[in-house]
């Protein structure tokens, strides 16, 4: 066996007295990629910022190459060639990319900058990890979130960065960014680089990594070549239970009642040709590749980018909806993908957060909808030290449950739900799958988006599949995620003609 | 019990070096200083005349919290100010009935100040900045124009009283001010807008307009609405120093700059979404008071401006400072923050943002 370059061993941290993480080991060995998985609060963040001197440990000790090691700063463990690829980027948006790659640092020529060498560079870099497509004086804003994260990786190389951790890198990824990121990962893995790989997605975890650390609250639970687990006993490790317990079945009151709401031949520059019919007490699970107009069908019907052809009908009226405001009156909610942008305004307590709904859009029911905050917290198990707490200390599982109590409030008929579960553990899913089918028996419709296909063949009645825009295919809830694929790539059309 | 009382005193100190309640600490010990060097200040009937002195620019201040906290910036206060006392000198006269419809016209003129603020702002998406900027020369070059720069009119009595007088003969303190009934009527309908449903979307909205939008709030009608009410308390404003400082096109210049000092010393976050009203009233308190002692400590009045300057910086320093340092650790300690990820490393840089250039982040987040 290969000497590992990074060793963590019994790793201990504590924040005001309270140690949150109790003795963690790691051992990160070169051309290889360790999967650190676990819950939110697990202390895979905590773990990962002590190795990239954001933090330091209380106890235990971290080697690089058997020495032993202690960064006070991010710049020394990029000295030591610990790097880190977070999941907000820091590139400069406005400089090309190989003045970003050596921002800082740039190479000098008769003192002044080596613009050439630079971009030369930076090209053979990009070269190496099989991604020539990226010029190197390319303005950064102008690439696609997945080139950024990619430019952010040949930053860490062309420092020497030995070992290099990743949090959650597919978070802002289309599918088929996926791939690209899987290919570098393989050349970094041919290059030597040790890799810390920390996801919520399994499926990556097994596709990647060699070896699978499990955390949970703060201990190490196991570490095990991936050839030896599978994701049910993944899961049971990290949470305790069993992967059968993931979806709740529907409850067996839950009556499919009339149409909540009707489109026919809905339209605008992103959507063309809807007909959706949504009943009481209904799930509908919409499918897709990014960009197939999933988003922009929830948002059209919420009125934030509305319909400018077709009809709508909700409870078999006509309405028009132009404006979230004119949606929330009539009873549709809109859980957003992106809970920091649209969701939660973070500097305000999670209470007035709840109420942010109501407020404006019936504040006269502000009083009674406060009295029951309270309440919804508890039944979404939301954990916090109180409804004074701002919003942006909570973690995103908890954030979801704010997001989704600021709706519970306006009492919906109709609960538009997009990527639901993104970002949060498994406990907090779970919490999201119970309270869809807990609305659904109380007669509300449900239309659910999700990138996660086992999710939406897990939750709903049946799937609505978006392709450029358009719903090219209707599956029910027997499916399976080939089929669904094959629906949204538009293979299944191929193979019948 | 020893601990506990530790722990409530610790709990008040941590409050007090904080933004919020860093102001109030630098009153008290502004208002100590004052009286240790003039023990008269500390007589009632004094204080009294102080609160009278602070009103125009408490309320103006009160006015701008309102546009601030929606994440927008007000520069006509003060130039509108001008225009009402110019207004009210000019058309009184020494006309007692004309009192009333004189102030029905102000208080239309400061409506229409505030709604075409807001609506371009809103509407044409000008930044709050640039559209109050221009605001305050029209206002202004307007004023210059019609009074040619002098000083004109004079009002009647009965108009000066409203800014001059008050309930006479009353026990230990002798004169209650109106200033001071109108500045105390302010900042309680202000507290209670801000209460309300409209003052918690207000906040909402200075925070995170697409999350406010998204939530079903009508962003535009609601910052129109603060500029309304910034104008209005403009006007109120304008109407008190009729009484108190005369009619001259100098009255009010500058006013709109010591209100945003005034607010930002009271921790109200330039950009939006953090502060309250009590923060903005002690901050244009402890403005004024620091000023009057510079007087009594015979530093030039031509200072003020220097002064004031330094201020601004030093809070909006502060309050980036705080932030930064309270936030890191609070991020990580109620929150191993695993999923929304490294808030920690990129904390920092939100804080600075958020607070040193508010201007900035404005433009930002400028709801679509």
């Amino acid at each position: 066996m290969t000497e590992p370059i990074l060793t963590v061993t019994d790793a201990r941290k504590q924040f005001f007295g309270v140690e949150v993480l109790h003795g963690v080991s790691l051992e990160l060995a070169p051309g290889s990629v360790h999967g650190l998985v676990g819950e939110n609060g697990a202390g895979k963040s905590t773990l990962m910022k002590i190795i990239a001197g954001v933090h330091r440990r209380d106890g235990g000790d971290m080697r690089i190459d058997g020495e032993l090691v202690d960064f006070g700063h991010p710049l020394e463990a990029a000295a030591a060639g610990v790097a880190t690829v977070f999941q907000e980027f820091n590139l400069l948006p406005d400089r090309t990319v190989a003045q970003n790659v050596f921002l800082g640092r740039e190479p000098r020529k008769r003192g002044m900058i080596d613009t050439k060498g630079m971009c030369r560079s930076t090209a053979e870099l990009l070269e190496d990890l099989g991604i020539p497509g990226i010029p190197p004086t390319a303005r950064a804003g102008e690439l696609t979130v997945a080139e950024q994260q990619i430019v952010e990786i040949v930053k860490a190389l062309s420092v020497g960065a030995r070992v290099i951790s990743m949090d959650e890198p597919t978070a802002a990824l289309a599918d088929h960014e996926v791939t690209i990121l899987y290919r570098v990962i393989e050349r970094l893995r041919e290059r030597g680089v040790a890799i810390l790989y920390v996801s919520h997605r399994l499926k990556e975890i097994f596709d990647l990594c060699d070896t699978i650390t499990v955390l949970k609250d703060g201990s190490h639970v196991s570490t095990d070549p991936a050839a030896d687990l599978d994701e049910a006993a993944l899961v049971r490790r990290m949470v305790g239970r069993p992967i059968s317990a993931f979806f709740p079945d529907p409850d067996p009151g839950t009556e499919i009642g009339a149409p909540r709401i009707t489109i026919r031949s809905g339209g605008n520059t992103q959507l063309d040709g809807i007909d959706l019919e949504v009943r009481a007490g209904e799930v509908v699970g919409i499918a897709g590749l990014q960009g197939s107009g999933r988003t922009e069908l929830l948002e059209a019907i919420f009125g934030a980018a509305p319909f400018t052809r077709g009809s709508l009908e909700i409870d078999g009226a006509r309405a028009v909806i132009k404006h979230p405001r004119q949606a929330a009156r009539r009873g549709v909610a809109l859980v957003t993908e992106d809970r920091k942008r649209t969701g939660l305004a973070l500097n305000q307590s999670i209470l007035d957060n709840a109420l942010l709904a109501i407020r404006s859009v019936f504040p006269r029911r502000t009083q009674a909808s406060r009295a029951e905050i309270p309440g919804m917290f508890s039944s979404l198990e939301l954990v916090s030290q109180g409804n004074k707490q701002e919003a942006q200390t909570l973690s995103g599982g908890n954030q979801q449950k704010v997001v989704l109590a600021k709706w519970l409030a306006m009492r919906p008929k109709i609960v538009l739900l997009d990527e639901p579960t993104r970002g949060i553990d498994v406990g907090a899913k779970v919490a999201v799958y119970q309270l869809i089918r807990a609305l659904a028996k109380e007669g509300v419709a449900i239309v659910m988006v999700s990138s996660e296909t086992p999710e939406v063949i897990g939750m709903a009645d049946r799937i609505l599949v978006m392709r450029d825009g358009r719903i090219v295919g209707e599956l029910s809830s027997d499916t399976d995620e080939e089929s669904v694929l094959a629906v949204a790539t538009g293979a299944a059309e191929e193979v019948q003609q | 019990m020893t601990a506990r009382t530790d722990s409530r005193i610790q709990t008040v100190l941590r409050a007090l070096i904080s933004p919020k309640g860093a102001v109030y600490l630098l009153l008290i010990v502004l208002l100590v200083s004052v009286t240790a060097i003039h023990p008269s200040f500390a007589e009632p009937g004094q204080l009294m005349r102080y609160i009278q002195r602070v009103a125009p620019i408490a309320i103006v201040a009160i006015g701008q919290y309102f546009v601030i906290v929606s994440g927008e910036f007000d520069l006509s206060m003060g130039s509108l100010v001008t225009v009402q006392v110019v207004v009210a000198g000019t058309l009184v006269g020494q006309d007692d009935s004309r009192t009333v419809p004189v102030l029905l016209l102000l208080l239309v003129i400061g409506v229409l100040v505030g709604l075409v603020n807001g609506l371009v702002t809103t509407r044409l998406k000008v930044p709050s900045f640039i559209v109050t900027l221009g605001m305050m020369l029209a206002l202004y070059g307007g004023v210059l124009w019609w009074t040619g720069g002098a000083a004109t009119g004079n009002p009647a009595d009965s108009f000066r009283q409203i800014g001059r007088s008050g309930i006479h003969d009353l026990p230990v303190i002798g004169l209650l001010p109106w200033s001071v009934l109108i500045l105390a009527a302010v900042v309680a309908i202000a507290a209670w807008l801000s209460r309300r449903p409209f003052g918690k979307t207000l906040v909402a909205i200075g925070d995170n307009p697409s999350a406010a939008r998204f939530a079903g709030a009508s962003v535009q009608r609601t910052k129109t609405m603060a500029f309304v009410l910034s104008s209005m308390s403009a006007t109120i404003a304008g109407v008190l120093l009729v009484g108190y400082a005369g009619v001259h096109p100098s009255v009010g210049q500058g006013y709109e700059f010591t209100a945003i000092t005034a607010v930002v010393l009271g921790g109200v976050v330039l950009g939006g979404g953090r502060g309250n009203v009590w923060g903005a009233l002690a901050g244009a308190f402890a403005l004024e008071t620091l000023f009057t002692l510079l007087n009594f400590t015979a530093v030039p009045s031509t200072m003020r401006s220097a002064i004031q300057g330094v201020i601004i910086i030093a809070a909006v320093a502060y309050a980036g400072v705080i932030f930064k340092n309270r936030r890191a650790p609070a991020a990580v300690a109620s929150d191993p923050p695993d999923a929304p990820g490294m808030q920690q490393a990129t904390g920092e840089a939100q804080s600075t943002e958020s607070a040193g250039s508010g201007a900035t982040r404005n433009h930002n987040t400028k709801e679509n």
